[in-house]
């Protein structure tokens, strides 16, 4: 019902919001279903990265939609087609929760029996993403390098305009003194709970993802309140982006060693003489390296939208 | 016993999205956002305790940090355009 | 001792959600924005302190007290300093507070609006 009220608005900021609060009902749809991983990354992913960085592009851009001039009935009516083949395609599936349903019989129950005596992590889902489907994770973090990437490249600044702004550009909420020292107060514990997250992902829900987004969330809160200048002597941009990359060489270096070790690519058993052992090792590394990159992205996205704004506002 | 307030929470949740949906004032909606956002926490927390696993705990946290940091992007982003954004909005 | 706690954390739990709920009819019905402001946020806080230390009641001592101690300490802090920030954006952008005085026309300027 969200997603109609939101595909129906024409005032972008108001979209931006109720897609957060559409996510964060999703997430409580993944709550019902015990997913909890799902929904832990929903939460962090969907409901604040996204709404912010949403915010920083809607600086760029005017804020309503242009009305549209043709009509769209050939996409919906294709819309239509697809859902309809798509309802039609789960009237094969097994009803929900049935025991012998193919999911449960294929490669399900060896993740679920096997992984506590060949990984030795209490949870399944962080064995499974980060060692069964090391392959998987590792695209996927390179897909985040690449989209941070092309940011980076679609959103250049030169050296000079950032010069020049530094000079001049205030902290944005300079009046907000409660705010400022609340915020002070609160972002040692949000770092603290992201690294708790990251290191605690091998027993509760969470990861190097979720714990990524959290970080970058504290540094962008920091980043509002106090202004970019303050925030770049804490972190320079160019370290930032170097950490972009060098998450996504930890994980496929961990891949590598394995290699070098005499494994496969990212078959961690060989990194130590107990391949259990081994197991924790590269799986704690590859989080490590998951967790860097998504950070690292999430920050250097939002100072690059800054800047873009900065410029638009003080170089005119 | 958890189901009493779960219900009601859920009741005030859908209190709150209606506000969100009708809000006069850009402000409302924001309000009423946050509200929201406060009342999930404090329903994941009780569904924690209905289903009688802690795991949920740790995303109610999360929630509790990005409700309160989308909040504030979202304040931040009308210190630019505050004059213009309430009269479109009436 | 059991029973005690059960007790009181009952009583804890159905007050809060009391709060929540008259907090969400404030949010409905009051007629402009910073009486929402103040239904939402002090029911808000009294809601949620309630329920959350309803909970820590049940919990024992353990890491899920902790967790809870920490929702608890964020929702204390977090939601009033945003209500508090929105509150001082709206005034700064214009809005003004119904007072006492146009109390007789706020009817039709509610009313007129869309």
């Amino acid at each position: 019902m969200t997603a109609i009220a939101i595909t129906r608005m024409s005032d972008l900021f108001a979209v931006v919001m109720l897609s957060g609060i559409y996510s964060l009902l999703s997430a409580s749809l993944f709550l019902d279903l015990d997913a909890v991983d799902v929904a832990f990354t929903e939460a962090s992913v969907g409901a604040g990265i996204s709404t912010l960085l949403f915010l920083a592009t809607l600086k760029l851009v005017p804020r309503y939609e242009k009305k549209s001039r043709y009509k769209p009935t050939l996409a919906l009516g294709v819309v239509i087609a697809t859902g309809a083949l798509l309802i039609y395609g789960t009237l094969d599936m097994p009803h929900f929760g049935e025991a012998d349903a193919p999911v449960h019989q294929h490669v399900a129950p060896r993740y679920l029996n096997d992984s506590m005596n060949e990984v030795g992590i209490p949870n399944v889902v962080t064995s499974i993403l980060a060692s069964y489907r090391g392959y998987d994770t590792l695209g996927e973090t390179l897909v985040i390098f690449t989209a941070g990437i092309g940011v980076l490249s679609l959103l250049m600044v030169s050296r000079r305009t950032k010069e020049k702004a530094l000079q001049k550009v205030p902290a944005d909420m300079q009046n907000q003194i409660i705010l400022r020292v609340v915020a002070k107060m609160m972002l040692p514990l949000i770092l603290i709970f992201a690294l708790y997250v990251q290191f605690h992902g091998d027993y509760g829900p969470g990861g190097g993802f979720q714990a990524g987004v959290i970080f970058a969330a504290g540094i962008i809160l920091y980043t509002m309140l106090f202004g970019l200048s303050l925030t770049q002597k804490v972190i320079k941009t160019e370290v930032v982006e170097r950490l972009t990359a060098f998450g996504v060489l930890l994980y496929a270096g961990v891949g590598i060693a394995c290699m070098l070790l005499g494994g496969n690519f990212l078959d961690y058993n060989v990194l130590r003489h107990d391949p259990v052992h081994g197991q924790h090792l590269g799986i704690l590394l590859v989080e490590l390296g998951v967790g860097i990159t998504v950070a690292a992205v999430m920050i250097t996205l939002f100072f690059k939208f800054t800047w873009r704004t900065v410029k638009h506002k003080y170089n005119q | 016993m958890y189901i009493i307030p779960a219900v009601i929470l859920l009741i005030v949740m859908g209190i709150a999205l209606f506000r969100a949906f009708m809000g006069p004032t850009l402000y409302d909606r924001i309000l009423a956002v946050n509200t929201f956002g406060t009342k999930t926490v404090l329903f994941i927390a009780v569904i924690d305790f209905l289903s009688g696993r802690a795991a949920f705990l740790d995303i109610a946290i999360v929630y509790a940090l990005i409700n309160f940091i989308s909040v504030i992007g979202i304040l931040r982003f009308f210190e630019y355009s505050s004059k213009t954004a309430l009269e479109e909005e009436n | 001792m059991e029973l005690l706690l059960d007790i009181v954390s009952w009583i804890l739990l159905i007050s809060g959600s009391f709060f929540a709920l008259t907090g969400a009819l404030g949010l409905l019905r009051f007629p402009d924005f910073f009486t929402r402001t103040h239904a939402a946020s002090v029911t808000d806080t009294a809601g949620a302190g309630l329920i959350l230390t309803g909970l820590m009641l049940q919990a024992g001592w353990g890491l899920v007290l902790a967790k809870l101690l920490l929702i608890l300490l964020f929702s204390l802090l977090a939601s009033t300093t945003a209500c508090h920030a929105m509150a001082k954006a709206a005034l700064k952008s214009g809005l003004k507070p119904q007072t006492v005085n146009d109390n007789s026309n706020s009817e039709k300027e509610t009313s007129s609006k869309p």
